[in-house]
Formats: structure tokens, sequence, C-alpha cells
């Protein structure tokens, strides 16, 4: 279980690894946190020629605050990410959904650029930045551009990302006032790849949703927007006969698919209920009675 | 023996192994860094079975760094294979059996056919490791699948034969008899009749295996240093493949990092790996690494059973029948062993006067299979604590009443099982209140009616509650002998050696109290060295809940010969009788008479050989003996087990809110240790219960190659665990000690499954197969209650 033979680059600044991702090409890989990467690398499942280390640059992590939003560097560790009072108070759903990724000691390795460029449709942040529509920054020697995350998943570990780019930077909407969220997950064991995990942040006004996000991972291809179940919160609202409603369409909207842990009908009805569960305690959060 | 100082058997005296490790300080097989060491790539099996039509080295030889790369056309004259009985199956034990065995001997690396997915067929030995992985990806081989025998049930029916000479697969068959259970069965008011089955996961230890070897041609001896539980077998499998003799191999353990049974037999690595060093005459190591372990180390369970039991109105069990199969893989490492231990363990601590056993133990395209903690036990435990719960259900008593009223009662001790054990005895309960231990287990949760009021009042507020029981038996302390050489120098000290190979048990601890209380010494004098064949002529190995019995009565009985000459030369010196003096305080003293004494140290200095000694005529130069233990039967562990377990019943989830095991295994040599193991061995069988399984698919693909799909127990999923100890000393020992090596792992998925269905009795639920799924308990709860149906 040993990688097979690649170079390794550790380029200082940002343009450098862009230059180095542009001339190799599909032969190299940028290598984040490593926490999907290297296991990749040691299975011989993954056989890049070049690994561009972002590690050592300095100024892709960084999470700050632009007024409206967070814009969060690629390179920040999830670990920052969850300890960091800025996004508990301003976009506390990303916070409360950086607790649930893994162990502790893959947090502080893991980066968010690199969970969301690796698009696993069981980790938390795609589901995350679907909720919040959050704008994903590209960048190549070819220049820069803003990536909506509803444009960005594509398929299994595939992302709109070309091979010469990076995702340098995520802009997180912060959270509306009258605003609550949660993220609710459930995995065979605490830290595993989710069953499945819902998002969820909805607005009030007096006690109604005027906005209701909700983002489902672990029970498809990719994470994916609950758009049914939304429409029927935001016309509804957050009595149990709602949720229930929102629940069921969330677990019908969805298309799991089976494997060694979960067949895909267990999956789908787990769907219904992380809906139902999120759905209530963002709804509490808002200081909603339900 | 004076007791002049307080006993260490019995005190919970600090680890002496934990100074070094839990400074990273210990020495671990792959630790090892010889000068010219050369690293081992082992090429492996994709297909479950297949015929093996050339293997193409070529481009593996060219590739850099490599120094050989070879296939198993080039050992199959050279490299014995392994025998299939690395446990003998002694007279007494078949006489009580019938059986017929035939259990293939192991290929190390097959030339002609594969036979699971792991199996080895080629090896590149290069500069390292990368480079040997490297080259080990250019061989190709060509192979013509053939069908897979996937599982044991399959296999009877198959076409296909993993093993050619093997018809129906069948490996052996074993047949055992109390009674007349056909005619218990016709007369017994009730019968139960069901299938269980109890999947296959394995021992899965933090360190995987490995082995180093190194070749000295000066002296042509060989050096192995491999992460095994049993050099002494390594060193006989080395010396005999090698052709070399015994001496000139030596086989070391270094610090083990678990084994829990997966390290206790030989396997063909570390054959390999010794036959390389010394053809390259150059240090060879090889490391399994994860991957390789999930396909290669052994597994373990996977039985399938067909119970009958027949019972009265009052629950009374009169006789249960017994038919099971053992997927034992490709091969079976230990001969019949496992599916020994599965027939003599069936009726666990219950008085059932007919019972009749009929195991086959089938070969089928998967790793193979050998014990791992609980060895046949946990997948008995399964099917008969199971039964006892579904009789309760059928009667309308609670669980716990029938065993009360199945079991055997303190009077009733010592009780005759009425089978032979795997050493050839005559079955024997030594010792033990095997009611009192339930008792106390049901205190542990709180009470049983207390539950049982609890449990109502949840019910009625929608929340399934259940309480599992699980009680066993368990045989330990098993022969056939354990070797130990016990040493007194001119330093005073009291040097200790013994086959034991601890794989973390704190043996280097434990043994040195031991012989601290023999020798009534500070613990600080005793030199104690484990798992290296140069220090014991013959040894067996820590394996089967058998070193703090076998290797505690070796060191008695090494030390009785030592003492002889102690005694007779502090006699000779003090010029005292022997009968008037005693031990003390690292002393050889007239008793009553403090300032009339020796050192040991001036004892071995007085029992030297040369001008100056002081020894008696007829007595022999040092201080020096050897023993090997040969115990007279196993000594019987117990336990009772009781866990309160909660359903979500939105997701199915079990929680399980309190787990209490009742353990007794006789006096305990260091309180602490002991409890580490039993709740060691509770989480593997939480694990096994709710998380692990080596799953494979109908091509016998193995589908947990890692362990993003090996689920192992974190301590985020333990539940809060008791453990309550008795002492009920052992007659069969001087110490009165048991094994509790395996105890705790036996239960767990049981007690889990038996609470489960508890919580969800009003669904009418049965869950008779491993491991408990959270989607098999969603969809009891979508059944609905029994009583709508």
């Amino acid at each position: 279980m040993k990688p097979p033979p690649l170079d390794i680059v550790t380029p200082s600044s940002l343009a450098e690894a862009l230059s180095l991702l542009s001339a190799h090409g599909d032969e190299a890989r940028p290598l984040a946190g490593g926490q999907s990467l290297v296991p990749l690398l040691n299975f011989r499942l993954s056989r890049p020629s070049l690994l561009v280390d972002l590690n050592r640059i300095a100024d892709l992590a960084y999470i700050k605050d632009g007024g409206d939003h967070l814009a969060i560097g690629g390179m920040t560790r999830e670990r920052a990410i969850e300890d960091s009072d800025l996004v508990r108070k301003e976009v506390p759903l990303l916070q409360e959904a950086t607790t649930q990724i893994a162990h502790l000691p893959i947090r502080s390795r893991g980066t968010i650029g690199g969970s969301l460029a690796n698009a696993d449709p069981a980790a938390e942040y795609p589901a995350v930045v679907l909720a919040l529509e959050c704008e994903l920054v590209a960048q190549s020697v070819r220049g820069e551009r803003q990536i909506k995350a509803a444009d960005f998943f594509e398929d299994v570990l595939t992302t709109a990302l070309a091979p010469d780019e990076l995702l340098t930077e995520v802009i997180v909407p912060k959270a509306p006032s009258g605003s609550g969220s949660a993220f609710v997950e459930i995995a065979r064991r605490h830290g595993d790849f989710a069953l499945a995990g819902v998002a969820a942040q909805i607005t009030f006004s007096t006690g109604t949703p005027t906005d209701v996000r909700l983002a489902v991972c672990g029970a498809g291809t990719t994470a994916t927007r609950l758009t049914v179940a939304e429409e029927i919160i935001l016309q509804d609202g957050v009595g149990a006969e709602a949720i229930k409603a929102a629940s069921d369409a969330a677990a019908q909207a969805v298309d799991p698919m089976s494997d060694l842990h979960a067949s895909a009908e267990y999956r789908r009805r787990l769907v219904g209920v992380m809906t139902g569960k999120a759905i209530e305690k963002a709804a509490r959060r808002a200081g909603v009675g339900v | 023996m004076a007791d002049t100082m307080p006993s260490y058997i019995g005190r919970s005296v600090v680890r002496r192994e934990d100074n070094r490790l839990l400074k990273g300080a210990g020495t671990f097989v792959g630790d090892m860094k010889l000068e010219g060491m050369l690293h081992v790539a082992i090429v492996r099996s994709q297909m479950a079975h297949a015929r093996i039509n050339g293997v193409d080295l070529t481009a593996a030889r060219d590739a850099d760094g490599v120094v050989l790369a070879l296939a198993g056309e080039e050992l199959k004259d050279v490299l014995p294979p392994i025998s299939g009985m690395q446990v003998a199956a002694p007279k007494g034990w078949r006489d009580g059996m019938d059986p017929h065995i035939e259990i293939p001997d192991q290929t190390l690396v097959p030339h002609d056919k594969l036979r699971y997915v792991g199996e080895p067929y080629a090896l590149v030995v290069a500069d390292d490791r990368y480079l040997a992985e490297d080259a080990a990806e250019l061989i190709d081989g060509d192979f013509d699948p053939l069908p897979p025998v996937a599982n044991a049930e399959a296999a009877l029916d198959a076409e296909a034969l993993v093993h050619d000479h093997l018809p129906g697969n069948i490996a052996a068959t074993l047949h055992a008899r109390k009674g007349d259970g056909e005619a218990a069965l016709a007369d017994a008011p009730h019968r139960l009749k069901r299938r269980f089955f109890h999947h296959r996961y394995a021992a899965m230890p933090m360190e995987c295996r490995g082995v180093v070897a190194e070749y000295d041609s000066r002296t042509d001896s060989i050096t192995v240093w491999s992460s095994t539980q049993v050099v002494h077998w390594v060193r006989r499998e080395v010396a005999n493949a090698l052709g070399m003799p015994e001496d000139r191999v030596r086989v070391v353990a270094p610090d083990v990092g678990g084994g829990f049974g997966g390290k206790g037999h030989v396997y063909p690595e570390d054959i390999l790996v010794a036959y390389l060093a010394k053809r390259l005459d150059r240090p060879v190591k090889w490391l399994e690494d994860r991957h390789e372990h999930l396909l290669n180390a052994a597994h373990s369970r996977d039985n399938l059973f067909d119970i009958e039991v027949g019972y009265d109105d009052n629950g009374r069990i009169s006789v249960v029948k017994n038919y099971f199969l053992v997927d034992s893989g490709a091969y079976s490492p230990v001969g019949a062993a496992i599916a020994g231990n599965s027939i003599a363990h069936f009726m666990g601590p219950y008085d059932i006067p007919h019972y009749e056993a009929d195991c086959r133990v089938m070969m089928t395209n998967r790793t193979p299979n050998a014990p791992y903690r609980g060895a046949g036990r946990p997948e008995v435990a399964f099917a008969m604590e199971r039964s006892i719960d579904l009789i309760a259900n059928a009667l309308g008593l609670d669980p716990a009443e029938v065993r009360f009223r199945n079991m055997i009662q303190p009077e009733q001790m010592p009780y005759a099982v009425g089978l032979p054990y795997r050493d050839g005895v005559m079955i024997e309960y030594d010792s033990g209140d095997y009611p009192e231990a339930l008792r106390k287990a049901l205190d542990g949760i709180g009470g049983l009616e207390a539950f049982r009021v609890r449990q109502k009042a949840a019910l009625a507020e929608g929340r399934y509650l259940g309480l599992g029981l699980g009680c066993y038996v368990e045989g330990t302390g098993i022969g056939p002998f354990e070797g130990a050489t016990v040493k007194i120098d001119s330093s005073g000290k009291v040097m200790v050696a013994t086959g034991a190979c601890p794989q973390g048990q704190g043996h280097e601890t434990a043994f040195a109290q031991v012989a601290a209380d023999i020798w009534n010494v500070d613990i600080d004098d005793v030199v104690v060295t484990l798992a290296d064949t140069s220090h014991v002529t013959m040894g067996y190995g820590t394996i089967a809940s058998r070193s703090a019995v076998t290797a505690s009565g070796a060191i008695q009985e090494s030390s009785d010969k030592v003492k002889e000459k102690v005694f007779a030369i502090a006699a000779n010196v003090l010029e005292a009788s022997e009968s008037d003096l005693e031990l003390r305080d690292g002393s050889v003293g007239v008793k009553g008479v403090p300032e009339m004494s020796m050192t040991l140290k001036e004892v071995a200095r007085a029992a030297l050989p040369g001008w100056i000694h002081q020894r008696p005529e007829g007595i022999e130069a040092g201080l020096e003996g050897t023993a090997y233990y040969e115990p007279p039967t196993v000594t019987w562990a117990y336990a009772a087990n009781a866990a309160i377990v909660e359903i979500d019943p939105q997701t199915g989830v079990p929680k399980i809110e309190n787990y209490v095991e009742v353990h007794d295994a006789g006096t305990l040599i260091n309180p602490g240790i002991a409890d580490g193991q039993v709740k060691g061995g509770l989480v593997q069988g939480i694990g096994g219960g709710l998380f692990e399984e080596l799953s494979y698919d109908e091509h016998g693909q193995l589908m947990t190659g890692s362990f993003m799909d090996y689920l192992l127990p974190t301590a985020s999923d333990v539940p809060p665990i008791n453990v309550i100890h008795s002492e009920t000393p052992s007659p069969r020992n001087a110490f009165g000690f048991k094994g509790l090596g395996e105890g705790g792992a036996i239960a767990p998925p049981v007690v889990i499954a038996n609470a489960v269905c508890d919580a969800l009795k009003p669904f009418g639920a049965e869950l008779n197969n491993t491991p408990v799924r959270t989607e098999a308990i969603l969809n009891i709860l979508d059944t609905g209650p029994a009583a709508a149906k």
C-alpha cells in the first residue's frame, strides 16, 4: 500500500501553483488536506505523475468578513472553521456541519476547498454550500471565475472545475436575521460518511417561513437541494403535518444507491427522517415553536 | 513460605510494559531496521477461484531495485506446505467425536490453483517496499476463472471443489452424543426449531502482521522476528521448511500490537521471509498492510446452525440437537479446533441431559478461518442464548427465569458434561456459581423487576426498551503444555522465561507478580523474558485463554526444581536442616531466627561450579531449572451478561444504555489488567454484534477491503460498561487461576440481539442472524404490533 512513483512540488505562491497545474494538465493533482487523495494514492487508485502541494501557500487559508458574506480561503482547515467565532455567529449552519465531518485529526488536516473539489456525495460541505447558495471562486492562469454552488457538482467526485483550476475561495452568505439552521446526519458510526445528512436554513418573518433552504447529502450521486420539500414548508409553514409532508417529499426526491452500509430504501427513509429533524431544529432555533 | 511480604498476586501492579509503550519506545516488527535489509511485496489473487496457467515475471525482474521475483512454480519442490493440523487432536477427543478429518495442508505460494481473494501467487524482493510494489504491478498472471464456492451452505452442493480431493467440500465432520437426543426430542412436550447464523468477522489487531528474518552464514542459523502469538510453532515450521535443526532457528516476537487469535498460528509469510533471508543471505522484511490484513489474515466465526430444542411447560430443556456448518474458507490452519470448541461449549452453564451435535467443516473460496477471541464460543452462545429467549417467549416466561430454571446449581459442582474436551479429557466444570453470576448481572442493570416496570412505562410512551441476557462458560488454560526456565545468577535476580507470547496482555508484569510470590522477593528483583525461543527450549504460546494458567504452572514447577537446590545449599552453608528454612524477603533463612539467613545472591554464588563452591554432595552446580507444565485439563471460567438497549423508532438504531458483565476467572493475578482484558473483549463483541463484517459478494470478492467499509467500534460507539469480577478459585491449579483472555468477546452479539428482540417483543420480532442491522429493526417496526397482524 505505497503510492505509485510520482513527483511532488511545493509552490509557495498561488501563481506558481496555477502555472504548474496549467503546464501539467491532467497529469497533475493538487494536494490540499490529503484526507481523500492520499488513501487513493496508497491504493494506487489515483495515479497522477505530479502532486502540487498547496500546503505552503500562506494566503489561501483565511476567514474574512465581507459585510454580507464570509470569504473563506480554499486551504482553510475544517478545524479552523469549526473553531471560528465569526463562522459560529454569522453562518451557524456551516459551523454545525463542520463539527460532523469525520474526526478531529481529519478536520485538522482537511480543507474546505479540498472537500468541495473532491465532491464526495456523502460529504457535508457540498450540501451546505448548496443550501446557502454559496459562490465558489475558481482560479487558473486563464483568470478567475465564480461558480454558483448549484452549477458546481456534476457527478460522483466530479465538479465544474477544469484540471488547471483551483478552488481558491468560498463566498458564504451570512445567515439572515430571523433565520434558524440545522445540520443533522446519521452514520453507521460516529464520524463515518453520512448515510443521510440534511442541511436546513429557514428564515421566518413573524413565525412564517419566508425563505427555506434544504439540501441533502449521502443519498445520490451528488448533494442536492430538496426543492419540493422547501416549497411545502414555504407554503404550509412548520406545523407537524407540513414537516411530515416535506419529509416524505424529500424521501421521494432522492435517488440513493444501495451499498454495504445501507440499502437505497433505508437511505431514502433516513433522508425523510433527517429532513424532519433538520426542519424542526432550524425552526426551533429561529424561535418558532413546532 | 513465610508471609514476610505482601502477596503480589491480586494487586493491580502498574504494568512494567507501559513505560516503554506509552512513550512510543516499544519495538514492533515494523520498527526493525537491519543493515542491508530488503523488502518484500506479495502479489495476491484478485480472483476467488482460478486455475493458474502461468505467471510472467520478466518485467518485474527488470524493474528498478528488484533483487528477486518469483512465483509458486519455483517454490513447489522447495518449500513444503504447512500442516492443516497445527493443533493436534488427541485420542480421547477423537474417541468422543467420531471425527473424519481431512483438513488440507496449505501450500505457501500455489502454482496450480488459487482458492481465495488475497492468496499469494508471486512475490518481489527489492531495495525498498515502494520499488517492490512498483515491480509487483508488472507481474502478469494468466488465470482461468473457476466457479467460486461462495459459502458453506452452497459448498455442500457445489459442483466446484475448492480442493479436488474433498468431495462435497467437506474438510471434517464431527459428531458428539450425550444421552439419547432422538428419544428425548420425541418425548419433549415442546420443540423449538430454528436456524441461526453467526457472520464472519475477525480479530483486527491494531498492528497488522509482519516478519523480519536474518540469516547468519557463519553459524548456519537464522533469526526470525514475527508479530506472532506462537514463536515456538513458527520455529518448528521454519526449521521443517528450511531443513534446519530447531536449535539453529531463533524466533522472537518483539512488542506485538494485539493478536486476539489472529496471530495464533503459522502463516505462509513466516516461512517465506525466512526462506528469502537464507536464500539471499540478506535481512528481509515483510510488513502486512491493512488491505492485505483484511484479505489474508485469518477471518473467523461464519457458522450456520440448525437447532432443535426440546423443553417442557416449565421451560426446562431436556435436549438440544445442533447441526452446524463452519465456513472455514480455503484452509483451516488449526484443523477442527474451532468446531470442537463449538460442540463442547453449546450447552453452556445449563444442565441439559441430552445433546447431539453434528458438524461439517466446509471449504469455500474465502479467506481461511482460524480462532479469534472466543473461537467457536460466541457462535454457539448466540444459538443457545437466542433459543432460551425464544423458549421464554413461547411460554410467556421471563428469559431470566428460564435461565435460572436450567442452570447448573453450585451444589452440582464439579459437573460432568458428558462430552470430551479438545484436550481429550471428559469435560467436568470445576467450580463456580452460575445463578449467582446472573443475579449479580441483573442487579448491575438495576434489577429485573425494576427494569420490567420501566420498560412497560416506556412502551406506553412509544419508546422501545429491551433487556438482553447472555451466559456462557469457557474452557481455559488448555494444554498441551507450557515451558518455563527459572534461573538465579550471581546478581541474585530471579530470571523467568516462558513460552508465553504477549500481544499487550501485560505478561511481563503478571508473571513477575507470580514469580515474586513464588520466591518471596521484591517484584523489581524478577526479570521476565517472553516470546523468544532462545530462552525456553520448548514452548507453546499465547492462545486460547491459557497463559495465566499454563505459564504460571510452568514457572511454579521450574521454580520448585530450583528451590530444592536453594534450600540444599542454604542448609549446607547455614548448617541448618532444610525443613527449618524458609524464603523471606529475597533471602533464605532459618524460621524464627532472623539473623540466620543468606540472600539469594549469596546462595547463587555458593551454587557456582568451581573451587570455592559451597554445594553439598550430590547437588549440581547452578541455580537453573526448566519445567514443562502439562495441565490435567482445562479450568472453567464463566460469565453472565445483561444489557439494556433502547431503539430509535425512526431510524432503527439500537442504543446500548448500559452493559454489565459478571465474569469469574478464578483468582485474579492483576485485577486492573483483568478488567482491561474483559472490557476489551466486550468492545470487540459489541463491534461484532453491530458493526464489523467481512462481506463477500456472489463472486467471492471481499467487499470490505479497508477500514472505510470494515467498521470497528470507536470510543464513541462504546456504551458504559461495568465489569464485575467474581473470584471462584479453580481447584485444578495451585493458584486458583482460570483464563480470561477471550471471555469478554463471547456474549455481546447475542446480548444485543436478545435486547433488541426484547424491546421489539410487541412486534413478535426475531433476529436470528448477526450482525444486528438497524435496517432489519426498522423493518420489524414497520410490520406493526403482533396483535394487529
